[in-house]
């Protein structure tokens, strides 16, 4: 057994589970946060990505006991208390979901696509960097459109501070 | 996954005495032995996790010498400045792994101590004449890789880091997989100081391997059109659901064109 | 249209939840007590099972239970089904071969369940499971259809002779035999339509759970239809009688069709729980979808397509074998017959069809109704004929297909349909344009100078969704009928539930089944909850698949909120004192036409209930149900044209564009509507180019996990132009046709067409992966 104590979503948890045990599923058993799915066995498919210590990583491919001590962003703590955050809210205006199931993985990793692109996205590289992130329903079409247009609005959002700042 | 035990070393002196439990394995990024433990293809008794080690992280350029620590992650190589003026190639094949997300966590050490016969970077050190570095020895990689998912180390022995010159010219074109996104056939073509290499991953039988027939012809002239009329054997290549020998053989030549044309741009 | 009615882009109620974490799939319910099953599998694809020893298993940490088939059979659970008669030719019905949930005394491919686990955690339900010892004798095993029905191949049901369940046919041989002798030309292909696995992304889930007390089972299970999986689970498999048995799709990760049958697992969860006490979740790991999920497709036709000397189609005589992998899956006999052979004179004027289908048993997965469900492979084989006939005949695709559309409706075909509207030329007008199909010609000299293949292809689909009307179902066989519920409860507030037998697992009815009520009475739509998904709320209800939620169980809503308004309106005229025949509501107010009277719509929702003062003898409340039986099918057509550039080094495969012009009637919501064709059009590349099930010959699948089995991603897609034409569907009130599968359908022969056109060949298999390109054009250069 291995004593977990990670940082969730701004809490501090902690917890006593078999050294087997991945995080993904300390997430949903143990805290109860099942926006983080899984939906493979290979680590391709994507619906488990959270972010570990600022990096958007697949859960079900790291233990619990592997993360203990780190600092971990899952969907539920993404939004700013009713405030969605701009991927969230971009994935709703474009439609960029429809069963939801990679939903939680597709807006985590976008959130961190974005954060590696400060300069802006391209159609091609928001395509590329969604090599880790499946999905069934949509077709992508309207996830890129999301992205692309989240991306946008947050470095409007950035410019728009840094000009406060100034 | 079968039950494990985890161990989070604190040095790598720590690392190879807890490699002494039962049937052990080090733990870096985990990307592929994670996997395969959650399938119960892989059934450690023990886990020795290094990849918080300090020691074994990070990039130095000195010159046109280049060190990688074993924990480095693919992101951390794809994103670095230095490593990406003193080698660029080997950057721009980090970036070619897995996904964003696989690279945040999987490790050059990793990857060379699995030695799978798709992977990416056995090509590259192959092509680099790299050194293995170990906590007990240094291994050329022209000895280190010694077929599907074997390596020249020994029980106990610890990848610290992997180094090598920087070639004066350098590319990687990967085809990959189109459901797994490994190499399908990966070629990695350098020319430095002592010639032209360029080392094949993802076709050979026996795992990553030097081609003869490519140096030979780039030997003559490091030039895409010097392997214009190439005949690669198939002969000795895997043969699977995506890609017969064949078709491999064809994409060395390809691949191998195009990432000499890659590196003289 | 409002902001918030029909015809309006709105944003989905119900995304909420599900960007936010919120979502709740069958995975994430959790019972007190609840523990974990793992099921042991057949790894043979075709073996006797002389010996199940459990006795190890059970005394493994944790286990609660090891159960066997046999205990199963004990206790009268019954063997799995299939809902649909055919008859061979011949008059006899089909050989439907006998399904265990877990099987007793043979397995039939790899995978097949043969024993649970239930443990207290799925780590140790996984270690007993490998506990378990089963002694199998190995039987010779066949995975190709076209070779099971050879004499000498392994017989895999006692029940049926050469694995042949049925040999059928439909349409007029004689004439269609004519036809081709007299014709002046005849197109001869042989079609191969790759076999598939869905790939929900959500894997399917069961969670059993016994109430001693009640004497009570709830199942919490990833379904298409509620409500036929509780009716089969009671009727067929005496789990339980439909009384004692609620069953509960909550948010349902993607179906595609694989959701709609009702599999071993949720049956003997449900047993598992009463045997051992315990509620039993079940949660299927992906190779063991790909195991064991209804596969799609699998066909092998021939077929020859005569024309007259004015390339008018004269004939179409089409044979196919259809795998139906080891069991007969819930409705796997209706795919490659009437929702198959139905659809074969497409869009063309067709005077005579004949299509014989034999289906056969293989030792493979089960293979039932993938999105689309025989239309795609009616499609695939048309458009890929009609393409070859252009080229063979020296005329333009276009041009052949506009001189054989069909132009006046209503239309019979040779094959049952009666097409209702459509105008195909419309749909084909606006690909063309949208592709720029005149500029081709030059862009494939550009390509040329770059050294690449570029080629250009189309596809004219049609497809019959909301399969109606039941009787008429009924008389072909069809075991359910196939209507929708629907029950409009107004709150004396003046919100609205609406409870559907439609199921939403991505298709957004939480919002375009709002946007109906929103467009009624003006109410906004987050005023309005649509309820669905569990037997104790909703009354009985035939689910969601075939396209048939819009068409269909819209049409139920709309004949509900018709009484609802009849109500309302004398209510309210009664209380304005106004004749029933002058009141209108309009944006949430209940008017008298022509005056200033009015009332808002909650006052006399309020007035309903408070029933102070309604009119004489009426009854209070306002709550009305409605049935919806569809006078016909409805009948989506488009056209599709796709574009791709071939790199002849490797064998790639680029798409540079890809075009959809729909028909789709009446829209509700465009927004959903485009996102339905994407989705559509991504898997119809990806069956094209991409995705193949693949059995070795052996039995097992190598292409069991997502290393093997390429499932299309981002970066293998373009963007999508698509765009719609409608002709409203006079067979339903609302004039939708349905719009789930159009995308799947439409596209695998407009890839292949144009990939074909690149290379120069007549065919290509699918999927066309990059070896398989290369391979054919270094055997066009020999």
């Amino acid at each position: 057994m291995s004593d977990v104590s990670l940082t969730v979503n701004g809490k501090r948890v902690s917890g006593s589970v078999e050294d087997r045990t991945l995080l993904v599923h300390f997430l949903r058993e143990n805290l109860g946060l099942t926006g983080t799915h899984v939906g493979c066995d290979t680590s391709q498919c994507g619906t488990c990505v959270v972010h570990v210590d600022g990096r958007a990583v697949k859960s079900c491919t790291m233990l619990a006991a592997q993360a203990s001590g780190s600092t971990i962003v899952t969907i539920e703590g993404l939004a700013n208390g009713a405030e969605l955050h701009p991927v969230q809210a971009a994935f709703k205006e474009h439609h960029g979901l429809q069963c939801g199931f990679c939903t939680p993985g597709m807006i985590m990793a976008a959130t961190d696509m974005i954060a590696r692109h400060p300069q802006g996205l391209d159609e091609a590289t928001v395509r590329a960097e969604l090599d880790g992130n499946i999905c069934r329903c949509t077709g992508y079409h309207n996830i890129v459109k999301a992205i692309l247009a989240a991306s946008q609005a947050m470095s409007k959002g950035a410019k728009g501070k840094a000009k406060q700042a100034a | 996954m079968y039950s494990v035990n985890y161990h989070r070393a604190v040095s790598v002196a720590d690392a190879a005495k807890l490699l002494k439990n039962g049937d052990a394995k080090l733990l870096s990024g985990g990307m592929t032995l994670i996997p395969a433990m959650k399938t119960r293809l892989a059934a450690p008794s023990d886990l020795v996790d290094v990849s918080r080690l300090k020691d074994l992280q990070g990039i130095k350029v000195s010159g046109k010498t280049v060190t990688i620590g074993a924990a480095t992650t693919h992101y951390d190589v794809s994103a670095d400045d230095k490593l990406r003026k003193a080698c660029p190639a080997l950057a721009h094949m980090a970036s070619l792994i897995g996904d964003p997300a696989v690279r945040y966590k999987g490790t050059i050490g990793g990857s060379i101590a699995n030695n799978d016969p798709a992977a990416d970077y056995p090509a590259a050190l192959l092509a680099l004449g790299a050194t293995i570095i170990t906590n007990k020895r240094e291994i050329a990689a022209d000895k280190f890789f010694k077929g599907l998912f074997e390596t020249a180390l020994k029980e106990g022995e610890i990848i610290t880091a992997v180094s090598f010159t920087a070639p004066a010219k350098a590319a990687y074109e990967k085809f990959r997989n189109p459901a797994s996104r490994y190499a399908i056939v990966g070629v990695f073509v350098t020319k430095g100081k002592d010639g032209v290499r360029a080392a094949v991953t993802g076709a050979g039988e026996d795992g990553v391997f030097r081609s003869r027939e490519i140096e030979a012809a780039l030997a003559k002239a490091f030039d895409a059109s010097a392997l214009g009329g190439i005949k690669v054997p198939a002969k000795g290549l895997m043969s699977d659901i995506h890609a017969s020998a064949d078709y491999r053989a064809n994409l060395i030549a390809v691949m191998a064109k195009r990432a000499v044309a890659a590196a003289n741009a | 249209m409002g902001i918030e009615g029909v015809g309006a882009r709105v944003a989905r109620k119900e995304d909420k939840r599900f960007i936010t974490g919120g979502g709740r799939y069958v995975d994430d319910m959790v019972v007190p007590g609840m523990k974990h099953a793992v099921f042991v599998r057949s790894p043979h694809a075709h073996a006797q099972i002389k010996k199940i020893d459990v006795k190890k298993a059970q005394a493994m940490p944790g286990v609660i239970g090891v159960l066997t088939g046999k205990e199963l059979k004990a206790d009268g659970i019954g063997n799995l089904i299939c809902g649909w008669m055919i008859h061979s030719k011949d008059g006899s019905p089909m050989k439907m071969g006998a399904w265990s949930p877990l099987a007793v005394d043979k397995v039939r491919y790899v995978g097949d369940a043969v024993v649970i686990v239930v443990a207290d955690t799925k780590g140790q339900a996984r270690d007993a499971a490998e506990a378990v010892e089963i002694t199998y004798k190995e039987l010779k095993a066949v995975v190709d259809a076209t070779k099971a029905i050879q004499a000498g191949a392994p017989q895999i049901h006692a029940e049926s002779d050469n694995n042949l369940i049925f040999d059928w046919e439909i349409g007029d041989g004689k004439a269609t035999d004519a036809a081709i002798k007299s014709a002046a030309h005849v197109t001869r292909m042989k079609i191969v339509n790759n076999r598939l696995v869905p790939n929900a992304m959500e894997p399917r889930a069961a969670l059993g759970h016994y109430d001693k007390a009640e004497d009570h089972y709830t199942c919490w299970t990833t379904s298409q239809n509620p409500h036929v999986a509780r009716l089969v689970m009671s009727a067929f498999y005496n789990v339980a009688p439909e009384n004692k048995l609620r069953v509960i799709a909550p948010d349902v990760g993607g179906g595609f069709g694989s959701k709609i049958y009702i599999y071993p697992e949720e049956i003997v969860c449900l047993w598992a729980s009463k045997k051992t006490g315990v509620p039993v979740k079940w949660v299927a790991d992906r190779t063991e979808s790909f195991l064991s999920d209804a596969h799609g497709r699998d066909h092998v036709s021939t077929v020859e397509m005569a024309f007259d000397k004015d390339n008018r189609i004269t004939g179409l005589k089409v044979d196919t074998i259809a795998n139906l992998g080891a069991y007969m899956s819930l409705f796997s006999s209706c795919v490659p017959t009437y929702l198959y052979a139905t659809l074969l004179s497409g869009q063309y004027n067709i005077p005579a069809i004949h299509a014989n289908v034999r289906t056969v048993y293989t030792n493979t997965a089960p293979v039932d109704a993938y999105r689309g469900a025989g239309r795609p492979e009616a499609t695939y084989l048309l458009e890929r004929t009609m393409e070859t006939a252009a080229r063979e005949l020296g005329v333009s695709p276009a041009e052949l297909r506009r001189r054989n559309f069909i132009t006046s409706f209503p239309h019979q075909t040779p094959v049952i349909m009666n097409y209702d509207a459509g105008d195909y030329n419309a749909s084909l007008d606006a690909a063309m344009k949208a592709s720029d199909y005149a500029g081709f010609t030059r862009r494939k000299a550009d390509a040329a100078k770059r050294g690449k293949l570029r080629g250009i292809g189309m596809s004219c689909y049609i497809e019959a969704c909301g399969i109606a009307p039941s009787a008429a179902v009924g008389s072909l066989g069809a075991g359910v009928g196939l209507w929708e519920s629907a029950e409009v409860r107004v709150n004396a507030v003046g919100t609205i539930e609406v409870l559907t037998g439609s199921h939403s697992h991505g298709q957004g009815h939480e919002t375009t089944f709002a946007q109906l009520v929103n467009q009624r009475f003006g109410v906004p739509i987050d005023s309005v909850s649509i309820v669905h998904g569990d037997t104790d709320k909703v009354q009985m209800g035939m689910g969601t698949y075939g396209s048939r939620s819009g068409a269909v169980g819209m049409s139920a809503i709309a004949k509900a909120l018709d009484k609802v308004e009849a109500k309302a309106k004398k209510i309210a005229a009664h209380l304005l004192e106004a004749d029933e025949g002058d009141i209108v509501i309009e944006n949430g107010e209940v008017k008298v036409a022509g005056t200033d009277k009015s009332l808002p719509w909650f006052q006399v929702a309020l007035a309903a209930y408070t029933a102070h003062n309604l009119p004489a003898g009426m009854e209070p409340g306002l709550k009305e149900t409605a049935f919806y039986d569809p006078a016909n099918f409805t009948f989506p057509a488009g056209c599709y044209i796709s574009e791709v550039e071939i790199d002849p080094e490797t064998g790639v495969t680029d798409i540079i564009q890809f075009v959809a012009a729909d028909d789709f009637g009446n829209i509700i919501n465009p927004m959903i509507v485009e996102g339905q064709v994407h989705g559509g059009i991504a898997q119809g590349i990806g069956q094209a180019l991409l995705e193949g099930a693949h059995y070795d010959g052996s039995g097992q699948l190598l292409t069991a996990s997502y290393m093997d089995y390429t499932m299309p991603r981002a970066g293998d897609l373009p963007s999508f132009k698509v765009s719609t034409s409608n002709t409203p569907c006079p067979s339903n009130p609302l004039g939708i046709k349905g719009c789930g599968e159009a995308g799947a359908i439409g596209s695998p022969p407009a890839i292949i067409n144009a990939i074909t056109d690149a290379l120069g060949v007549v065919d290509i298999a699918m999927p066309a992966s990059p070896s398989t390109v290369w391979s054919a054009i270094r055997a066009k250069k020999h």
